[in-house]
């Protein structure tokens, strides 16, 4: 018995939010008290490659088209690499700032990912709206890991980076299978469910 | 006597109060906003009316995975993170 797809959206919304308060700690705190604790540093990066290992079931258990197949496979890809560069940096394994790229990049990709794998207009229903509004934010977004990606001190970008994943993480939660937005629903979408 | 020591330091710890201040609220506030959600939208919490709800609708309830969002942090997070802080403060 599968749950819902609007309910695996709110269990990565949880996921992004966690992610969002970890990263929002760090920039407030700063990297010296941050790395006090050596569990911490590999936090975020842990937890960004467990998001891409658990989109891969998302991608086979809830994929009604090719695209969809193919996006969630690409984001699982993204998610996981930007992860383990982090990992790497964190580490010591990996030396080049270049590396710190994978994150925006990761980020740019998942935004693709919603923008292509959504083919309704934005007022079909509230998924189709969402979907089109967390890609572009996240399309649009990637430009604050790259700042952070330059600008490793930046507290602006660092902050910007950890809200970035509440606001996705709030769209997220806003997310329903079938509903309407702003007061519109596609009669082709179909009856809401509840 | 340095006298500069003793007029910048009320500063450094004002900022750092600051931080522990922010930094402790970030879990309660979600929490708060779990809460807040849950009286605004009662109808997703399903724990409200269990009753011929199946076991997915029971685990996912977006209020209250914010308001776990929220714990979780304070207690796993925020606390070893605000030890450290208030021992750097300590140290400076």
């Amino acid at each position: 018995m599968e749950p819902h797809s609007e309910m695996v959206h709110w269990f990565f919304a949880t996921g992004f939010l966690l992610l969002g308060l970890i990263l929002l700690s760090q920039a407030i705190v700063g990297e010296e008290v941050w790395a006090l604790r050596r569990w911490r540093v590999y936090l975020w990066p842990s937890i960004a490659f467990g998001l891409g290992i658990v989109m891969w079931p998302v991608m086979t258990f809830f994929t009604n088209s090719a695209i969809h197949m193919v996006a969630h496979g690409a984001w699982a890809q993204a998610l996981m690499g930007a992860g383990a560069a982090e990992l790497g940096l964190v580490h010591g394994k990996l030396h080049s700032r270049w590396w710190r790229l994978a994150t925006p990049i990761g980020i740019l990709v998942s935004g693709v990912a919603f923008l292509v794998h959504e083919q309704n207009t934005w007022y079909f229903a509230r998924s189709a709206f969402l979907h089109h509004l967390i890609g572009w934010t996240l399309v649009a977004g990637a430009l604050l890991p790259l700042g952070r990606a330059l600008r490793p001190r930046s507290a602006a970008f660092q902050s910007g980076f950890a809200l970035l994943f509440v606001v996705v993480a709030v769209m997220l939660y806003c997310d329903r299978d079938l509903a309407p937005v702003f007061g519109h629903l596609s009669p082709l979408a179909g009856v809401p469910h509840r | 006597m340095q006298s500069q020591i003793v007029t910048h330091a009320p500063a450094v710890r004002t900022y750092r109060d600051s931080r522990t201040r922010i930094v402790s609220a970030l879990g309660p506030s979600t929490s708060v906003g779990g809460v807040l959600w849950a009286i605004v939208q009662p109808y997703r919490v399903t724990l409200l009316h269990p009753h011929h709800q199946g076991v997915w609708w029971l685990i996912a309830e977006p209020p209250l995975l914010v308001i776990a969002a929220g714990i979780m942090f304070s207690l796993l997070i925020a606390r070893p993170l605000l030890a450290d802080l208030q021992g750097d403060h300590g140290a400076a």
